[in-house]
């Protein structure tokens, strides 16, 4: 049997583990929560991580079917929606992305399970259902870094406009009395302001 | 490659829960980026709080004043005296757990602890600990605890990820508001001096300035200069308001941020711009000049106090009525506490408009109006010439700022406003609007940048929402009638859904708003081209 028919035939327990095994990274009481609340306005983040790894493993299994190279685009859409969430959680860099590497382990036990049974995909196709796991954790560990620096830049554009708010301020507040040329630096900070902010 | 000692078959068998640890034996860690830097002790010393000390959250030892366990409890003893709710609260929750997964921060964080009803236990567990007979002899059995220095911590940190926004009180059968208790929390924790530096440095500025960035009168003029000249550049009209000007008919209070901070700017021109359409008789203050009250996010006492400068300045001022700008917990305030702290206002009168003649009975007590009530009844009085077709850039969304929509019931207003300016106008799914709105995410003086994970964990569901409509629809602006609003869900935004821009109702209004004499528009209110005027210009 080929690796994209045994995925394909197992992709519900294999997604139902995956996803049980990154909610036991959460408090109990709210990996309930996580797991059981199908709304997903009212559940954003266990739904979103659920639609995420059904959406990655379909993608990985197109993948492996057709022999070509993954939709990169598409798999980088899922996995930042799993990955954004976990980036501002409490979790170490290795514990927001660890989900990946799970995946393997998962899988190989499924087919480990199941070779007393019937006819199970070779080794070597396990080996390159790794290789693509790999990279998709290298990938992963990309976006944890852009949404990281994301929140760095967050904060620092807030601090900068607090900075030029308190210059505008000093400008004005600090001279007793107005004169002229303050009032040009005020404005051209302003400007300044709007060229930055175009 | 690592070795796994368990079957294969054991590993698929794996029961994947945590172990259970009861909440009260998980000790509470502070994290960065969770929290705001304290607060300076001079801005406490302006306002004479009390127990001022120079601490650190981070730090092992708070510096807790020597008698801290006794103000606590007798803080506690005096609120619960005080507020009948607050006993009731601590009192009835049969832990339904109803409220649970309500919380934005719950959502977003998957803390326990930010579970409203766990919130709120963290303190109904001292309050049976110490004033409950059953607490006393059967302890942790009945849910009761010590207080101890760590209980404090816990409390500061947990009840400074609460915003107050009261989504969980909506679901909970018995109206359990733990937004009150939190507000109990944070009166107490400022009577140790715990008090954040977001919060304690713009209610020192409020109390010494009138506003919460400490602008000074002609910092204040200056800032609504620039936005005339922006006008005149945009629609070619000399525009004149007054200040502090004595018998004008009306007075206008709107939060300070608005005058400094993008894209809250765009809604303050539109105000002026508007006013000035109608030729309305009103005057701006540099004295009221904040319609916000961080005093509220302290103590009740220090809400009032920040409070009571609208009244005077209008008594003063002689005006017969006010009006005021977007913004959220400044109409949680009027709405539900001014009358109480500050009234009868008898030297008003009851508000009616001049260019409707509509008298807005609600406002009979207060004698305030929303600028949204105020605007949306021109509207239906076909007083303003609006042409939709300058936001048709825009693909609009509305999120309802939790305080007008569940502190003072204002929901249709800001929606009619929008339906009337635009043309492309779309909901957010039914769970996450009007009453059942979700928090920005930063309210309740939470709106620092130390903290910005708690934000953007807060901020998740609402932002998710915005996501929805954006991938059905199209939507690239999120409007709102909050200064905090406007602040917060940008950088919100920015994270969870970007390339969506945010901005306050009355921006819209004034992009639409055909005025008398007005130059063939090219440019928005941001000065960006309007579309297909790009080559005009
Ligand atoms: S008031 Fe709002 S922030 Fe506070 S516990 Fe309730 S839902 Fe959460
Ligand atoms: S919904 Fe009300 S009664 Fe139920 S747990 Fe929450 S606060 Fe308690």
């Amino acid at each position: 049997m080929k690796l994209y028919d045994f995925l394909s035939e197992n992709k519900t327990a294999i997604v139902s583990t995956w996803f049980n095994e990154i909610l036991a990274t959460y408090p109990s009481d709210t990996s309930n929560f996580l797991k059981n609340k199908k709304d997903r306005f009212a559940n954003p983040v266990g739904q979103t991580i659920f639609a995420g790894m059904e959406g990655l493993l379909t993608q990985i299994i197109a993948g492996l079917k057709t022999g070509e190279v993954l939709n990169k685009a598409e798999i980088d859409l899922l996995l930042d929606g799993i990955v954004r969430i976990r980036a501002i959680q409490d979790f170490k860099p290795s514990e927001a992305v660890g989900f990946i590497s799970g995946l393997k382990n998962i899988v190989s036990n499924q087919v480990k399970d199941a070779k007393k049974s019937a006819s199970v995909p070779s080794e070597g196709e396990l080996m390159e259902l790794g290789r693509l796991l790999d990279d998709l954790l290298l990938r992963a560990f990309d976006i944890y870094m852009g949404c990281r620096e994301k929140i760095y830049e967050l904060k620092a554009n807030e601090a900068r406009n607090l900075t030029f708010r308190l210059l505008r301020q000093a400008n004005l507040i600090n001279e007793s009395r107005m004169s002229a040329p303050c009032f040009l630096n005020f404005k051209n900070i302003d400007k300044e302001r709007k060229e930055v902010a175009k | 490659m690592a070795k796994f000692t368990a079957k294969p078959k054991d590993l698929i068998n794996i029961d994947y829960t945590t172990p259970k640890t009861e909440w009260m034996d998980t000790p509470t860690e502070i994290r960065e980026h969770m929290f705001c830097h304290a607060t300076k002790a001079k801005d406490l010393e302006t306002v004479e709080f009390p127990n001022i000390h120079e601490w650190r959250p981070q730090d092992e030892d708070w510096k807790l004043p020597a008698n801290w366990e006794q103000t606590i409890l007798q803080g506690m003893q005096d609120l619960l005296k005080k507020y009948r709710s607050f006993q009731l609260f601590m009192d009835i929750c049969v832990r339904c757990g109803a409220c649970a997964d309500k919380c934005h921060f719950f959502i977003g964080s998957g803390d326990p602890k930010n579970m409203p009803v766990l919130r709120a236990e963290l303190m109904r567990s001292v309050y049976r600990g110490n004033f409950t007979l059953a607490g006393k002899i059967l302890k942790k059995l009945a849910g009761a605890r010590k207080l101890t220095p760590a209980v404090i911590k816990e409390w500061w940190y947990y009840f400074y990820q609460c915003t107050e926004c009261r989504r969980c009180s909506v679901f909970c059968p018995y109206g359990i508001d733990t937004a009150e208790v939190t507000m109990m929390a944070r009166e107490l924790l400022n009577l140790l001096g715990l008090q954040l530096g977001w919060i304690g440095g713009p209610v020192a500025n409020c109390y010494m300035k009138g506003n919460h960035l400490g602008l000074e009168p002609h910092t204040i003029k200056s800032s609504v200069e620039f936005f005339l000249d922006d006008i005149k550049e945009i629609t070619g009209i000399t525009i004149e308001p007054t200040f502090n000007r004595k018998g004008a008919e009306i007075l206008f209070v709107t939060p300070s941020g608005d005058l400094f901070a993008n894209p809250g700017t765009y809604t303050a021109m539109g105000y002026l711009m508007l006013f000035h359409e109608l030729g309305l008789d009103y005057t701006w203050s540099t004295y009221a000049s904040e319609g916000g009250n961080f005093g509220f996010f302290t103590s009740n006492e220090m809400a009032k106090r920040l409070n009571s400068k609208i009244y005077a300045e209008a008594k003063r001022l002689g005006v017969k009525w006010i009006l005021g700008g977007e913004c959220g917990h400044m109409w949680r305030v009027i709405h539900q506490y001014m009358d109480t702290w500050q009234g009868p206002a008898d030297f008003l009168q009851e508000p009616v408009s001049p260019i409707t003649g509509t008298k807005f009975e609600n406002a009979k007590a207060t004698k305030m109006v929303h600028i949204a009530e105020f605007t949306a009844d021109l509207i239906k009085n076909n007083k303003l010439k609006l042409d939709k077709s300058r936001n048709d850039h825009l693909v609009v969304t509305y999120h309802d700022s939790c305080n007008t929509a569940r502190g003072m019931g204002m929901l249709e207003e800001p929606r009619y406003i929008i339906n009337n300016v635009c043309n492309h106008f779309h909901e957010m799914p039914e769970d996450t609007i009007k009453e059942k709105t979700f928090c920005c995410g930063s309210g309740t003086g939470l709106n620092a940048s130390e903290n910005m994970e708690l934000r953007m964990r807060g901020g998740l569901p609402r932002a998710n929402a915005v996501k929805f409509v954006k991938e059905k629809h199209g939507v690239n602006m999120l409007a709102n009638v909050c200064a905090i609003d406007r602040a917060t869900l940008s950088a919100s935004v920015d994270y969870w859904v970007p390339g969506t821009a945010v901005c306050g109702t009355h921006e819209l209004v004034a992009n639409a708003l055909v005025m008398k004499g007005e130059k063939e528009r090219t440019l928005d209110i941001r000065l960006e081209p309007l579309p297909g005027k790009e080559a005009s210009e």
